[in-house]
């Protein structure tokens, strides 16, 4: 995962660099940074008690969420592609410089997002502690690798 | 362009520190603390809101209660390193007395007598009161000890000088509130303003690196690099009290993004807090006023 991670990104580099518009990859993973947020939504507004809970819903929330967690990051990061480097992005250069690091907080995502589809289906009061360890994964990803808007 | 800027900004630091050459730091008279006591619980809550670990843990640090400093803070002066504050007796401040915390936090003046720089917020913490750095105080010296010295820091002259810093003092140094509020919103205040220093990132600078008030919580260029922070004011901030009060504590935005920078910092701190904490936050941003029109073309957005 990791290595293949490298490769494409310097394979990738050739392919952005000449262009002046926002690179599809830089869309496709802001792409999946909105996913996860619209499902995050569903579940916190049913945790708030400010949407009414249905299983159902949740679950599929839960079950995106893990799917997203899945996609192969590598394509989504060429180098080159950094805040720096091209308008359009908040992705600070210091993700390309500490790509194990990237791919282990990346990981935890996946880690809360497994446990949330655990319990989502399980009732109302089951999501709240879940939003907690998610939020933390998502956070502990933005504190140090993207800048303000 | 900006040079010139710079040029001017040294020349009236200079002009202030040579005209105001009189400018002895000011201290806390040793009396209002020689009754105090201090709480260790008491002084954890006051060093979680003030967000001291935030500045002075190490950099990329799993434990962020080893005070040791090493964080760099780059400003248009040059770059700060938040020092070590862990109670080793001479690398940190294991000998010092409560009076010296006081000083240090309240007055921005060291134990030998010199000024501070103000990226260290003692311009807000001098609003706190005594009990509070009295249990801050108990609670810093709880804290395990951690032999690293001090890195010097990388400022160029004038602002290596620390006496030119009276000057800037004399110019922006308030224990007053920022914000007139109602009795209900006071703790808000007191949080807002005293400890949790929002204003430091969130209100714009002019040349002299003091806090514009007229544009208080207006939005602020990043000092670390790309991007701005964001307003707080309500003609950019749309959010709701809950959500404000909900960000402090999962930093999920309304849109269930989530936080990132060093606001993430505030919220890890935040969510520690209690839920009538946050709520006293969120009440006092919602009653922000909108910033007056920018005219000063400097700094600010
Ligand atoms: C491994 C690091 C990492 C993790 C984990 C992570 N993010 Fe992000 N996120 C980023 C980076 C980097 C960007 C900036 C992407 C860009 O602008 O190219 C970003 C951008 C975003 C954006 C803005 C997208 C846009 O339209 O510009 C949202 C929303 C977001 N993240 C939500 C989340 C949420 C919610 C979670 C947790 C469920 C999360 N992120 C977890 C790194 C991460
Ligand atoms: C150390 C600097 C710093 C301090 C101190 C700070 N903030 Fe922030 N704040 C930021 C940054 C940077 C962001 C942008 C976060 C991001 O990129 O996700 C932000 C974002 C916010 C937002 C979200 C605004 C939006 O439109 O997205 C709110 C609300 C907020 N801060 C409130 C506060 C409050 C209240 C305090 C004091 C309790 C505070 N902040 C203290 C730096 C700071
Ligand atoms: C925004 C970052 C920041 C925050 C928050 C912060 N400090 Fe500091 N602090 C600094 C910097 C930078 C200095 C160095 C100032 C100087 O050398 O003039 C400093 C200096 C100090 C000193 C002087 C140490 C010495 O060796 O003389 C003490 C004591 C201290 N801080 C305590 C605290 C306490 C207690 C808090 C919380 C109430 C706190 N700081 C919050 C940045 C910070």
């Amino acid at each position: 995962m990791k290595k293949s991670f490298a490769t494409v990104a310097v394979l990738a580099t050739l392919a952005t660099t000449a262009m002046a518009e926002v690179p599809q990859a830089v869309k496709a993973r802001q792409g999946q940074f909105n996913i996860m947020a619209l499902n995050l939504g569903i579940l916190g507004g049913m945790a708030k008690g400010q949407v009414e809970y249905n299983a159902e819903a949740a679950q599929a929330a839960a079950d995106s969420l893990v799917a997203v967690s899945m996609i192969h990051q590598t394509a989504l990061w060429p180098e080159g592609t950094d805040a720096d480097s091209i308008e359009g992005t908040r992705a600070l250069p210091a993700i390309w410089a500490n790509i194990d690091d990237v791919v282990a907080k990346w990981g935890a995502f996946g880690e809360a997002a497994k446990a949330m589809q655990a319990a989502a289906g399980q009732g109302q009061d089951q999501i709240g502690p879940n939003m907690g360890a998610i939020g933390g994964s998502c956070k502990g990803c933005h504190d140090t690798y993207r800048a303000p808007q | 362009m900006r040079r010139i800027l710079k040029l001017l900004v040294a020349a009236a630091v200079i002009g202030v520190a040579v005209g105001l050459w009189l400018t002895a730091p000011d201290r806390v008279a040793p009396e209002r603390f020689a009754s105090l006591s201090g709480d260790v619980a008491a002084g954890e809550k006051v060093f979680t809101a003030s967000g001291c670990a935030s500045c002075h843990h190490v950099p990329g640090a799993e434990d962020k209660l080893i005070l040791a400093g090493g964080m760099a803070f780059p400003s248009d002066f040059g770059t700060f390193y938040a020092p070590n504050i862990s109670p080793d007796p001479s690398a940190g401040i294991g000998d010092w007395k409560v009076i010296d915390l006081a000083n240090a936090v309240m007055k921005g003046v060291s134990p030998k007598g010199q000024h501070y720089y103000p990226a260290f917020p003692y311009n807000a913490y001098n609003k706190m009161t005594d009990q509070d750095v009295a249990d801050l105080f108990a609670y810093l010296q709880s804290l395990p000890a951690d032999a690293t010295p001090s890195k010097p820091h990388d400022v160029g002259f004038p602002f290596n000088i620390r006496r030119s810093l009276g000057g800037w003092k004399l110019l922006f140094f308030s224990d007053d509130y920022v914000m007139d509020v109602p009795a209900d919103l006071e703790r808000g205040r007191y949080l807002v303003e005293a400890q949790a220093h929002c204003a430091e990132c969130h209100t714009p600078r002019n040349a002299l690196g003091g806090l514009d008030t007229s544009r208080w919580m207006a939005g602020a260029p990043n000092p670390s690099g790309k991007g701005t922070i964001p307003a707080l004011t309500p003609d950019k901030l749309t959010w709701s009290a809950e959500d404000v009060a909900y960000y402090l504590e999962s930093g999920f935005t309304p849109e269930y993004d989530s936080v990132g920078g060093h606001m993430a910092e505030v919220v890890d701190n935040f969510a520690h807090l209690s839920a009538e904490d946050r709520a006293a936050v969120a009440a006092y941003v919602k009653a922000l006023p909108a910033p007056k029109a920018d005219t000063s073309g400097s700094s600010s957005y």
